[in-house]
């Protein structure tokens, strides 16, 4: 039963009002993309036993979209931060990094 | 090799000594060298896999490797149900070969593995359900699979304790298979450890693997906590750490793991003779041979690892079934887990090669896998063997690219 | 036998006698009783029957750790079986009986299998019961689930009910025992939020029953001052009868309050479910007696010392006149001691250790009791009561030495610590060799969301033993100064797990290990000599662990087994999983108060209740309810639908369409947005206009349609499917906020702003009109456009379009006037002949149109290539959600399925969901398909069945008869056909 705090409001959210949307800062491919790209975008996310970089709604508060950064398998929480970005903020990355130091950095 | 049989006779021979000379079921030899085949992972999928290549194909010289325990995984966490009632044509294939290969597993492994054909039905709720199971039925007539579309007088008779006319989802008929059924999912495995064992395979407990070894495009092995075994062919079956695996050999897969959570009751007096599955209310239930009602809840939708889920499924799903089943109101949870399952991009699995040659895998079944183990084990091996299954042939991890979906949640909503 | 004493019990009280019955027995104890300690009291040690050899049971604990004694609790709709009796508070009037038993207690048939024990080891029916195949469903299954199955099925609908309570606290502490309060005393005084939680109705634990002095008082003064300090302070809050049943993740705790089972009937809450949301959680949830195996250790009146003392001192009931102690440790000798003050005998201690000389055992030698060092019990005598025990030496194989008569032995293998919350969220464990115990390592607790430890052990639960190592413990780990006690030193524990050492095969063959279930000490032995060696494996082949205790008795003595046969030390067999919950908690208190009508949420459109009141047939969408069809008085739902469907044609019908999706799209960039969410091009739309969209996922498949309005130069109304507005609008949002962030677009769901009536069929104008107050002729509002203006004094939104085919208006009203403007529509309508009609009626008039529905012809594998929407899709536009998609091989690929119209040759409905079959089987031997059925019905209009389906190749195939196997071996033959069956022209809607 996850707590995850809402950038946008502030909140610190229950799962229960939260809506989890999967691998985060995903980069589209749309048309001319060819079909290992596609593949890649739409099928072969990301999925590691530990850090891990996921899109999260606060669907029953505010209704932002968000990112967090989460250890998949100890369910520790790095931060979060606002969706409107298209990679991890470098301190949360160095916050990572200083609590696991054989993580292999966000790829 | 050979194993002793066993018998009701052989228990009451065993029983003169106090039961002291039982031989073990299966050996825990120290890896060889080398293996023709090495399998990743000991559950029902990986166990029966070897043991159709030897059955099948006459290929003995195979390695089960097994983090932990042989059987720990998705094997001995499941709610054990068996059906083949599938609407899109190759998962029915699938899980009707290994419905047919259950009926006569006890007597094909001499191990009873409980095959319980009691009848599985899956409730219609809604008009919506009522299209998508009636549409099964005649699905299913075409791939020799039998089920039928009955009434709901029928299913009150199947079901005596069901609550036909809930204020919100009157039950409009039902799905039913008559054959489908429930097993014992720890013999499943144990009875397939035995025989691989029996066949002189090595079935390696407690072993992680580490590295996966490839030379030019070709696996050659794999590196374990007990050290380099090479290999001329590998099978990745390794339900909730496939992404784990094939990130060691350098692909990815199409997936995602998430937990699933099932939880029993206190056992009671046999109430139930069937199993019952409420798509529109998300809960399903059976009771098992010791009398404890055996329920299904739902997945998280986080990734995660820790064989643990979030508590509100487990609310939402008794909700559901007490709506369905009154009387279950006074009885008590008793224990409640997770298991971490594979989720594809259209919830159904992968059998299938790799970019690294004589490299398969098998994963990918989601919250629906222990009732696939015979048929998934008989056509990995066949996979493997022969480079090629009509079984596995629209499994193939590259469908996804090519846009050939094989999507049950069409017409079932789930696919348990 | 078992008595109650004339005098004592700290927590009875004799001036108010309880009846109750007990098999129909009418029997009687005390206020403050429980089930177990007033059956004691009257010596009825006999409580129930094992699971597997139907063997008799006796209760051998006091509290939540109790295997045997379980019955079923009340009558009718409050009954309940497998009752705990040792956690069951006596009230007047309860109703008890006994489970697992044919035809009664006393004589039951199903011990036969007692007599086959030793043809029935562990795992016997893996290996038999394979022959003939078909009589493990049909005989032998039966007959095991039969004789399986502990208590009897409730058979009423719950007569009670549950509730959730929510709590947030900075510290939770488990436990009100004196480890627990002084804990939340500390915290407490440092200010923070707390909350004590005990899972029975007294505070204190074990403390007072051991004549536990702190500072100076008895500790049921020391507990009562605490309680009373506690009280006064207004950051603490104290719940007795709450069980914390589950620690998961990121600090959420679950306790399950009892509040009503000893108030049966009286109006409160069975239970009270508590989401608790916990800065810290502090586990003081003490330990564990283990039993000691010994042959005959299964057999009525064997029980726990602790238990035994508990019962005397608290209840004021001996198990037994003449009571043998037999322990591995000192805390026994309480037992001896409490016993022999009470004026009982205790002919013997049985210590299985070769010296036992400090403080307690003194003491006990002092008050002359015999104690026998180095000695163990080769057998206890007796069937359904103790009547002897055989003592022996530990150190050898069981030859009696002497025969002591006795009717109850109280026996202590040590102590375990509670650890089930400290290890559900994966806090781990060591073994602690000395104390032989397996204890929390504070170095690895459970970890919360910020990677911190979240849950502290303290106490008995952290392994300490002696009430100064409790109270230091606390004060080590949450400060403060420990309080000094009264405790003596104890002399270490001597681990035994076999007794005697040396037992052969046939005495550990009455060993007990889990009560309940029936494994013994032989039965582990046998899993590891069969090679199912695993903890897990052991477990699962034996059953061991998994009877409603969830193995708190067994599973440390079982494991040692295990370890010994593996010639493994004990840490290197580890636990099983500690898993949710503690003890079991009801259904109804999971499910909360959501049941009946209340199950789910219901959304009603402001006219729900019109419907309901005139005839409604009712369908599920989503949460919301719509009319199938609107029956009159005998009339069947199919004659509704067809009267209907001919009326709407012929006249007037009117529809509630207000469940129809509504989102404003607004801002700059607005038609930019539209134009990559629908497959066609909406930002050209002029306003004033409307037009059909289509929406795909990313992955290429129809997720909705719907008719889309320009508002405004800056605004859009998209409707969509009544099922998918809420969805759609997260689709918008998710896209807005997660890729085209810079975009400026605003979207707002208005799907319960507004009311919705479509009014269609030849007369729709004419009601219009006589409603007056704007012009709504063809001039005015041409097909697919939109004014806004009044109705009959009505502010309303007006849409020209139609999913009939019919003249039709869709009129938008603030929902607040939806009610009174359907009336109007109604009253108006009579002359023009307006009936209502349902969701039934609209599928048949866009079936006979040829248009498709959302669910109907899509299923999540369709694209609008298959549905011929290609006019629907932009040729021009570089990109759309789901464009990339549907450039894939097989989306592409001419041998899709696609739409066309199907006739039955014989004018009967075809099959909902049919298929049509190909010649051949495919390779796996399934007959080979070419298409299906996706919508089909009966056009009372035309006098018909009509349907649409998906044929590969179908447009090109006009004419061709397919073959649809229906039920019962009968074929349907259909021609392919257009799929718009009625007024091909169009004429009728564009009037």
């Amino acid at each position: 039963m996850l707590t995850l705090e809402c950038p946008c409001c502030g909140v610190k959210a229950d799962e229960t009002e939260l809506q989890a949307g999967g691998e985060a800062h995903l980069k589209r491919f749309g048309p001319g993309a060819s079909d290992e790209e596609f593949d890649g975008y739409m099928f072969s996310r990301k999925n590691p036993k530990g850090v891990h970089f996921e899109r999260w709604r606060h669907s029953y508060g505010c209704g932002k979209w968000f990112l967090a950064a989460r250890c998949t398998a100890t369910l520790e929480v790095f931060g979060t931060y606002p969706a409107q970005t298209s990679a991890p903020p470098a301190d949360l990355i160095a916050k990572i990094k200083a609590k696991r130091p054989t993580w292999e950095g966000y790829q | 090799m050979s194993m002793k049989r066993y018998s009701v006779f052989a228990i009451a021979r065993e029983a003169m000594s106090f039961h002291q000379n039982w031989e073990q079921a299966w050996k825990s030899p120290a890896p060889k060298k080398k293996y023709d085949v090495i399998i990743v992972g000991a559950g029902g999928h990986g166990l029966a896999t070897a043991y159709y290549l030897g059955k099948n194909y006459g290929i003995t010289n195979v390695a089960v490797i097994e983090k932990g325990w042989l059987g720990g995984g998705n094997t001995g966490r499941n709610t054990t149900i068996i059906r083949s009632n599938y609407l899109q044509d190759p998962s029915a294939a699938i899980y009707e070969k290994a419905r047919s290969l259950f009926e006569d597993l006890s007597q094909d492994l001499n191990y009873n593995v409980m095959f319980s054909p009691r009848g599985l039905l899956m409730l219609a709720q809604t008009h919506h359900e009522v299209r998508g199971y009636r549409r099964t039925v005649y699905a299913n007539n075409l791939q020799g699979v039998a089920t039928e579309w009955i009434s709901p007088e029928r299913v009150k008779e199947l079901v005596p304790i069901i609550n036909l006319g809930g204020p919100r989802y009157p039950v409009l008929g039902a799905l039913y298979q008559a054959r489908g059924g429930t097993a014992r999912h720890d013999a499943v495995a144990w009875g397939y450890a035995r025989a691989c064992s029996a066949m002189g395979m090595d079935i390696i407990q407690q072993t992680e693997v580490t590295g996966i070894r490839r030379e030019g495009g070709r696996v050659v092995g794999v590196d374990t906590t007990k050290g380099a075994i090479d290999c001329d062919k590998l099978g990745l079956v390794a339900a909730g750490h496939s992404s784990v695996l094939a990130d060691m050999a350098g692909f990815r897969l199409p997936i995602e793991s998430l937990a699933l959570q099932a939880l029993v009751s206190e056992p009671i007096k046999p109430c139930m003779d069937v199993v019952v599955m409420a798509n529109t209310v998300h809960g399903y239930m059976s009771q098992s041979d010791k009398g404890e009602m055996v329920i299904g809840g739902g997945t998280d939708g986080f990734n995660n690892y820790t064989q643990r889920g979030s508590f509100h499924h487990i609310e939402e799903t008794v909700r559901a079934l007490i709506e369905t089943f009154p009387m279950i109101s006074r009885l008590k949870m008793l224990r409640q887990w997770g298991g971490i399952v594979d989720m594809t991009g259209d919830r159904s699995p992968i059998l299938s090669k790799t970019p690294v040659d004589g490299l398969f895998v098998n994963c990918g079944w989601g919250t629906g896998g222990f009732k696939a183990i015979p048929g998934s084990g008989w056509a990995m091996a066949e996979l493997m063997a022969r480079g090629a299954s009509p079984l596995t042939e629209e499994f193939s991890m590259y469908r996804f690219r090519e846009g050939k979906f094989i999507d049950e949640s069409v017409a079932a909503g789930v696919a348990h | 036998m078992s008595t109650r004493l004339s005098k004592g019990g700290r927590l009875i009280d004799r001036t108010k006698p309880l009846n109750f019955s007990f098999n129909g027995r009418r029997m009687a104890g005390f206020s403050g009783d429980t089930l177990a300690s007033a059956l004691l009291g009257q010596d009825q040690m006999l409580m129930g029957r094992s699971f597997k050899y139907h063997r008799p049971r006796g209760v051998v604990a006091s509290g939540a750790e109790e295997p045997n004694a379980l019955v079923g609790l009340g009558l009718g709709a409050r009954f309940e079986p497998n009752q705990r009796v040792t956690t069951t508070e006596l009230f007047d009037g309860a109703s008890a009986a006994t489970q697992n038993h044919w035809p009664s207690l006393d004589f039951d048939v199903g011990a036969i299998n007692n007599s086959f024990a030793r043809f029935l080891p562990a795992g016997f029916y893996y290996k038999t019961f394979m022959f003939p195949r078909f009589a493990w469903k049909h005989v032998f299954e039966p007959i095991i689930r039969q004789s399986a199955g502990l208590g009897k099925v409730p058979q009423e609908r719950d007569a009670d009910r549950y509730e959730y309570a929510y709590a947030f606290a900075d510290l939770v502490v488990v436990g009100g025992g004196i480890a627990g309060l002084q804990a939340a005393l500390q915290a407490g005084r440092d200010g923070k939020r707390v909350l004590l939680v005990e899972q029975t109705a007294h505070w204190g634990g074990r403390a007072p029953v051991d004549d536990v002095e702190i500072d100076g008082k008895p500790a049921d003064e020391w507990v009562g001052k605490t309680i009373e300090a506690l009280g006064k302070m207004e950051n603490v809050t104290l719940r007795t009868r709450t069980m914390a049943s589950g620690l998961y993740d990121h600090g959420y705790l679950l306790a399950y309050e009892r509040i009503a089972d000893h108030t049966p009937g009286d109006d409160r809450p069975r239970h009270r479910l508590w989401r608790i949301r916990a800065g810290h959680v502090v586990t003081a949830t003490g330990a564990i007696e283990r039993p000691l195996s010994f042959a005959g250790n299964d057999i009525p009146g064997v029980m726990l010392a602790g238990a035994v003392r508990d019962y005397l001192v608290n209840w004021a009931v001996s198990p037994g006149d003449r009571t043998v102690i037999v322990t591995n440790n000192d805390d026994a000798y309480r037992t001896a001691l409490a016993l022999h003050d009470a004026g009982l005998i205790v002919p013997a201690i049985i210590d299985a250790r070769t010296s036992a000389k400090g403080a307690l055992p003194e003491a006990a030698r002092a008050k002359g009791i015999r104690v026998l060092e180095g000695r163990g019990i080769a057998k206890v005598k007796g069937t359904k009561r103790v009547t002897g025990v055989s003592v022996c030496t530990q150190a050898g194989e069981g030859a009696e030495l002497e025969f002591i008569a006795c009717d109850a032995v109280a026996m202590s293998g040590g102590w375990s610590p509670v650890v089930h919350l400290w290890s559900h969220c994966g806090g781990k464990l060591i073994w602690d060799t000395e104390r032989a115990m397996f204890r929390p390592d504070g170095t690895k607790p459970p970890t919360g969301d910020d990677g911190k430890g979240m849950a502290t052990a303290v106490g008995c639960a952290n392994g300490a033993l002696t009430t100064d190592e409790v109270l230091a413990d606390v004060a080590k780990q949450l400060g403060g100064k420990a309080a000094k006690t009264n405790a003596v030193a104890e002399s270490p524990i001597e681990p035994v797990w076999i007794m005697p050492q040396g037992a052969g095969p046939e005495l550990k063959m009455k060993m007990w290990l889990d009560y309940q279930n029936d494994v013994k000490v032989s039965d582990v032995q046998l899993a590891a000599r069969e090679g199912y060696q695993s903890v897990e494996h052991t477990k699962r082949y034996t059953t061991l662990g998994m009877a409603t205790d969830q193995g708190k008795l067994s599973n440390i003595n079982g494991l040692a087994i295990l370890s010994d046969s593996l010639h493994q030390a004990i840490p290197a067999t580890g636990t099983t999983t500690f898993r949710p919950p503690y003890t079991p908690i009801s259904m109804g208190a999971i499910a909360g108060e959501a049941r009946g009508e209340i199950f789910q949420p219901l959304r009603r459109t402001p006219i729900h209740e019109w419907h309901d009141a005139n005839g409604a047939y009712w369908e599920p969408v989503g949460l919301w309810r719509r009319p199938y069809c609107y029956q009159r008085p005998g009339e069947s739902v199919h004659d509704a639908v067809n009267r209907e469907v001919k009326n709407t044609r012929a006249a007037l019908g009117l529809l509630d369409a207000s469940t129809l999706g509504k989102i404003l799209v607004k801002g700059p960039d607005a038609g930019k947005f539209l134009d990559m969410l629908y497959t066609g091009v909406m930002s050209t739309l002029p306003i004033g206009k409307c037009r059909y969209g289509l929406m795909c996922s990313e992955n290429g498949f129809l997720s909705d349609d719907g008719v889309v309005a320009r508002l405004s130069e800056d605004t859009w109304l998209c409707h969509t499917t009544s099922g998918g507005a809420d969805r759609i609008h997260g689709w918008m949002e998710d896209w807005l906020q997660c890729e085209w962030w810079d975009w400026k677009v605003y979207t707002a769901n208005l799907t319960e702003e507004y009311a919705q009536v479509a009014v269609v069929g030849p007369n729709a104008r004419k009601l219009l009109e006589k409603l007056g107050g704007m012009d709504v002729s063809k001039e005015a509002i041409p097909f697919m456009e939109w004014r806004d203006g009044t109705l009959g004094g009505f502010r309303a939104r007006v849409f020209r379009i139609s999913f009939s085919g019919e003249l039709s208006y869709e009129v938008a009203v603030p929902a607040s006037e939806g009610r009174a403007f359907w009336d109007a529509l109604h009253t108006a309508g009579q002359e023009f002949g307006a009936m209502p009609y349902g969701t039934e009626c609209l599928h048949v008039l866009r079936a006979e149109k040829g248009f498709i529905m959302i669910g109907d012809e899509t299923d999540g594998t369709v694209i609008p290539q298959d549905l011929n929407l290609n006019w629907a899709i932009s040729k021009k536009k570089a990109d759309y959600l789901g464009k990339r998609a549907q450039e894939r091989s097989h989306m592409a690929s001419p041998d899709r399925w696609k739409l066309v119209g199907l006739e039955s040759l014989d004018g009967s409905v075809l099959p909902e969901g049919a298929y049509v079959v190909a010649d051949g089987v495919n390779s796996n031997g399934q007959r080979n398909v070419q298409g299906r059925v996706t919508s089909t019905y009966y056009s009372a209009n035309l006098g018909k069945g009509i349907a649409m389906g998906l044929v590969k190749h179908g447009p090109d195939r006009m004419g061709e008869v397919l073959d649809l196997p229906g039920d019962g071996g009968k074929i349907f033959k259909a021609r392919i056909v257009d799929q718009v069956f009625y007024d091909k022209e169009g004429a009728k809607q564009n009037v």
